[in-house]
């Protein structure tokens, strides 16, 4: 207990006097709700005076009212200070509110409206005979390409990112580094259409090759290489000197320490960030359509032949003003959020699991 | 300038938590008041509800009173912005911030207060660089990064930002705990030119820091983990490094325990 | 490290110890975010295996680095040659139909690859594509940097961590469902909205309009929701890794939240939301199906933007694709040539502007 020397405490200034100007007004905690209740009243008179065309108006226009009427009141009696901060607040509630609509009824119209239409036929057939005008099809034949090409790019951008990573974290210095590692920020802001434009005057204009699973996948890679070189690179320079430095001072040679303890103790992260990659490039479709064609029929083979990816089929669907083919776009849509979804949380797992992050 | 201070009965919370309990002490005015004890005894803590930093933090809270010159900075119409105006703080780590240059962290709090004029903003900038005993240092480089200069200048660059906006009281927590032995001493010399026109209320681990800067000393303790830190003797520094009333306060500043 | 619960400092090493890009906040030289703070206990390195005792060992070993340094380096150099073979590619495809082209490719506006001889031009194209995505951009930058500031500072913070987690999920929502739902959900909608600009704005040129329907403004608005997301969860990112010791320092000083956010937070934050918008940006103009499934495919420059005209690069790609001949891959391609240029003058403007300040900058971004 205090066996401190309480002495008397000094007498409490005059009422009111605030000589440290420690006081400060400070609007009660109901206010902006009785002026927020306040604008939607004078929001509905308005609407009622000179009928407008749609709900949203009386909603945007409660909003400005509030903002106008709280920032008046709030200057009057807090200072501007205070009135400046009041004001930011309503607008990143409003920016949170405002995003929160549009994002909720994306999920909300894919969920409702692609559940409607999935079923077990749905995900077990083609589009084989199927028109624009007949109810049945499905999407097993774009399941089997997306898996296919999504696999074949893995296979090859990931080993290939994880070298330049390397590169970049253990090796790279001076100019060659700078220069790689800026390409890679020109390569992570490549529009996906460019890399379906490449491949195709690439690998089907110039070397003649057709249209195929394979095609994507190139495609796909040059989208998924700048996404796990950045990952891979930040999981990398988190792994401490220290772990190198005991691997040479062992005497073991740089090489085996980079793929023995450097590699394995960043790997969950760098696991994390191929998943994402991965869920990225299942859903991209701009290079796909350039270079897989697309199909209503089962084909296997990404290496010969034209084939589908569930992005396209959606895309291609969604073009089709008949009612089945659009139902057939939002149940593909929703399959495809699925799988991403389960992509990333999977993907979060690992990083969950890591010791490094 | 330079006002007292009476704590009474103050408590303060972190969620659930009990930090530390049912504090009485009075600070007085243009002296050095040193908190020690034991990690987790709530020194800190206290030091933060001085300025009402504490509530910054989710879930903290205090009870009790803090009364500057008599008016209670936890009473209806305080507005903590000002009480943090009134009160300024130095942190444990030097913190200047990274995107601006020396001269606009220590106008950073006048700006705040809507000072604007040039002139008068390199007034005060001098002013408050000499205060800090850094102006010699960096008075050719004011529009280079704070963050570029040593630790020990930054934590006079922050001493210097605190002071521009002309506190009545300076809080410390820990100021010299990041520092080298030099730059722990320019601190400590500059603790005691500041005390001429600031109160000063300082946290330390370091006993000779706080037997060297100190007019007062506060001992907190806590009986065990988990328990909520407790004020146990508060006096005259003299007299708590020589002859504490405590058993308790004897035994740390001694070095028995802790 | 003390038990201590309300030491500033030490939390906010953890928080840098928990995040993935620390910045360095002292010590501009070396690379501080490989420094051993960083990092988690550390496994012992007692997987390795002893050396080899031989001394004939040592060469091999020798060999065997530099074989692996120079696969890295391989790899490196592969990826400079990967943007030189892009850039090469659409230049040589473009080259032969931009020579068969009887019009000004960069100020044509029409687009008739297939006729004879053919006349087209990415005039239209490019300004729609800028137009779209200006629009997008000037939507979509503050009400993320809104959303990613309500996460990090306004929220409490039992919901602050879910949220994070359903802005990071509904960045990865792909563009064609995005595309798809801005086609049959959202263009109906904006059908009032359009009309009330247009009674009530109509005095600005921009929002002067005969009809509304399927316009630049649609189209901007679909692609600012689908890289609301994106940038949003970026700059939340970046805003988390403002040191708390910044924040307090802020407050300490007498501001009120929003002072502390635009002293302490946003400069902070301020390279990492340019990059972040700026791969946004980078989405907006090269999204291809979004645009292609709302926009009507005119080739005109159209400055009244409520009006339903327009197309942009990369949706008529996708558009013209399937009619082109031989020509028209070619005119294709040249347009996609213009998209990648003009993407890779945004991202050096980027970095310059993040390079700029550097030495005062908080993040390493």
């Amino acid at each position: 207990m205090s066996t401190a020397t309480v002495p008397e405490p000094t007498a409490p200034t005059a009422d009111g006097e605030d000589r440290l100007n420690l006081r400060g007004a400070i609007l009660p905690r109901f206010v902006p709700f009785a002026v927020a209740a306040g604008s939607v009243v004078v929001a509905l008179l308005i609407y009622l005076l000179t009928p407008v065309d749609s709900e949203i108006q009386i909603v945007l226009m409660a909003a400005l009212i509030f903002v106008v009427a709280m920032t008046a009141v709030s200057t009057s009696i807090e200072g501007s200070r205070r009135a400046r901060d009041r004001f930011a607040t309503t607008l990143v509630y409003g920016a949170f509110l405002l995003a929160v609509i549009p994002l909720v009824a994306v999920l909300a119209s894919v969920i409702g409206k692609g559940a409607a239409r999935l079923s077990p036929s749905f995900l077990t057939h083609s589009m084989n005979g199927i028109g624009a005008r007949d109810s049945g099809g499905g999407i097993y034949h774009a399941i089997i390409g997306t898996v296919e090409q999504v696999l074949i790019a893995s296979a090859i951008a990931v080993p290939f990112g994880l070298l330049v990573a390397i590169y970049l974290v253990e090796y790279g210095r001076g100019r060659i580094s700078r220069t790689i590692s800026f390409f890679v920020d020109v390569l992570t802001g490549l529009p996906s259409i460019i890399a379906g434009l490449f491949v195709l005057a690439f690998w089907i204009l110039a070397l003649g090759q057709g249209f195929s699973g394979f095609a994507g996948s190139l495609a796909l890679v040059v989208l998924m290489i700048p996404t796990v070189v950045r990952s891979a690179e930040e999981m990398l320079k988190l792994v401490p000197n220290e772990l190198r430095e005991a691997g040479y001072a062992l005497g073991v040679p740089k090489w085996r320490t980079i793929l023995r303890v450097v590699v394995p103790t960043a790997l969950p992260g760098i696991v994390t960030g191929v998943m994402l990659a991965v869920a990225r490039v299942s859903g991209e479709t701009a290079p796909v359509l350039l270079t897989v064609f697309g199909t209503n029929l089962i084909n296997a083979n990404p290496f010969s032949g034209e084939q589908s990816s569930l992005p396209l089929y959606i895309y291609s669907q969604a073009g089709q003003p008949q009612q089945f083919a659009i139902d057939r776009a939002w149940a593909a849509a929703l399959v495809l959020i699925i799988i991403i979804m389960v992509l990333n949380l999977v993907a979060r797992l690992f990083a969950g699991r890591s010791r490094l992050k | 300038m330079a006002t007292r201070i009476e704590v009474t009965g103050l408590t303060a919370y972190y969620g659930k938590f009990k930090a530390v309990s049912d504090v009485n002490l009075t600070i007085e005015p243009k002296n050095v008041t040193a908190f020690i004890g034991p990690s987790g005894c709530g020194k800190s803590t206290v030091l933060r509800t001085l300025n009402r930093m504490h509530e910054v933090l989710p879930g903290a809270r205090v009870e009790g009173r803090v009364l500057l010159d008599g008016e209670d900075l936890y009473g209806a119409g305080m507005d903590p912005v000002n009480v943090r105006r009134t009160v300024g703080m130095v942190f444990q780590r030097p913190n200047p911030f990274p995107t601006m240059s020396i001269y606009e962290n220590v106008i950073a709090g006048l700006k705040l207060n809507g000072i604007r004029k040039k002139a008068l903003l390199d007034e005060r900038v001098e002013e408050s660089l000499r205060g800090a005993n850094l102006w010699d240092e960096v008075k050719d480089r004011l529009n280079r990064p704070g963050a570029g200069l040593s630790g020990g200048q930054q934590q006079r660059l922050c001493i210097a930002r605190a002071i521009a906006v002309e506190p009545q009281v300076l809080l410390m927590d820990e100021p010299c705990s990041a520092l080298d032995p030099i730059s722990t001493l320019a601190i400590e010399d500059l603790i005691n030119k500041l005390k001429s026109s600031f109160t000063i209320v300082i946290v330390t681990h370091n006993m000779q820091q706080a037997s060297r800067v100190s007019d007062a000393t506060a001992f907190f303790s806590l009986e065990k983990t988990g328990d909520p830190g407790r004020l146990v003797e508060f006096d005259k520094t003299s007299k708590i490094f020589t002859n504490p009333s405590e058993k308790r306060t004897e035994d740390y500043v001694s070095g028995r325990f802790g | 490290m003390t038990t201590e619960p309300d030491s500033s400092a030490q939390s906010a090493e953890q928080r840098g110890a928990a995040s993935a890009t620390v910045p360095p906040t002292d010590g501009p030289d070396g690379d501080p975010t490989r420094g051993s703070t960083t990092g988690g206990p550390a496994p012992e390195p007692a997987a390795l295996a002893p050396p080899p005792a031989a001394p004939a060992g040592k060469a091999t070993i020798g060999k065997a680095d530099v074989a692996f340094k120079n696969l890295t380096r391989a790899a490196g150099l592969g990826l400079l040659a990967l943007i030189v073979a892009i850039a090469l590619f659409l230049v040589l495809r473009a080259t032969h139909a931009l020579g068969q082209n009887d019009g000004n490719f960069l100020t044509t506006q029409e687009w008739f690859p297939n006729q004879d001889p053919p006349k087209f031009g990415v005039a239209a194209l490019l300004f729609g594509t800028i137009v779209t995505a200006a629009i997008a951009m000037v939507i979509a930058v503050p009400v993320a940097v809104g959303i990613a500031l309500f996460i990090t500072v306004y929220a409490p913070r039992r919901l602050a961590s879910p949220l994070g987690y359903i802005v990071d999920l509904l960045a990865a929502v792909p563009s064609v469902v995005y595309g798809l739902w801005g086609l049959l959900v959202l263009a109906p909608h904006m059908k009032g909205i359009q009309l009330w600009l247009s009674d009530y704005f109509g005095w600005i040129p921009l929002f002067r309009a005969d009809s509304v329907g399927r316009s630049f403004f649609v189209a901007g608005v679909v692609l600012a929701i689908m890289i609301l997301p994106i940038v949003a969860a970026l700059s939340r990112e970046v805003f988390l890794q403002v040191p708390t010791a910044h924040r307090e320092a802020a407050l300490a000083l007498g501001a009120t939240r929003w002072e502390m956010i635009r002293t302490a937070v946003l400069p902070y934050g301020k390279p990492g939301v340019i990059s972040a918008s700026m791969l946004g940006l980078g989405r907006a103009m090269g999204e291809t199906i979004a645009v292609a499934l709302v926009l009507p495919a005119s080739f005109k420059i159209s400055w009244n933007w409520l009006e339903p005209a327009g197309n942009t690069i990369a949706a008529n790609v996708a558009n013209g694709w399937g009619e082109a001949n031989d020509i028209g891959r070619g005119a294709l391609i040249a347009s996609g040539l213009v998209l990648f240029i003009v993407t890779m003058i945004v991202n050096i403007i980027a970095r310059a502007i993040v390079a700029r300040r550097r030495d005062f900058s908080g993040s390493s971004a």
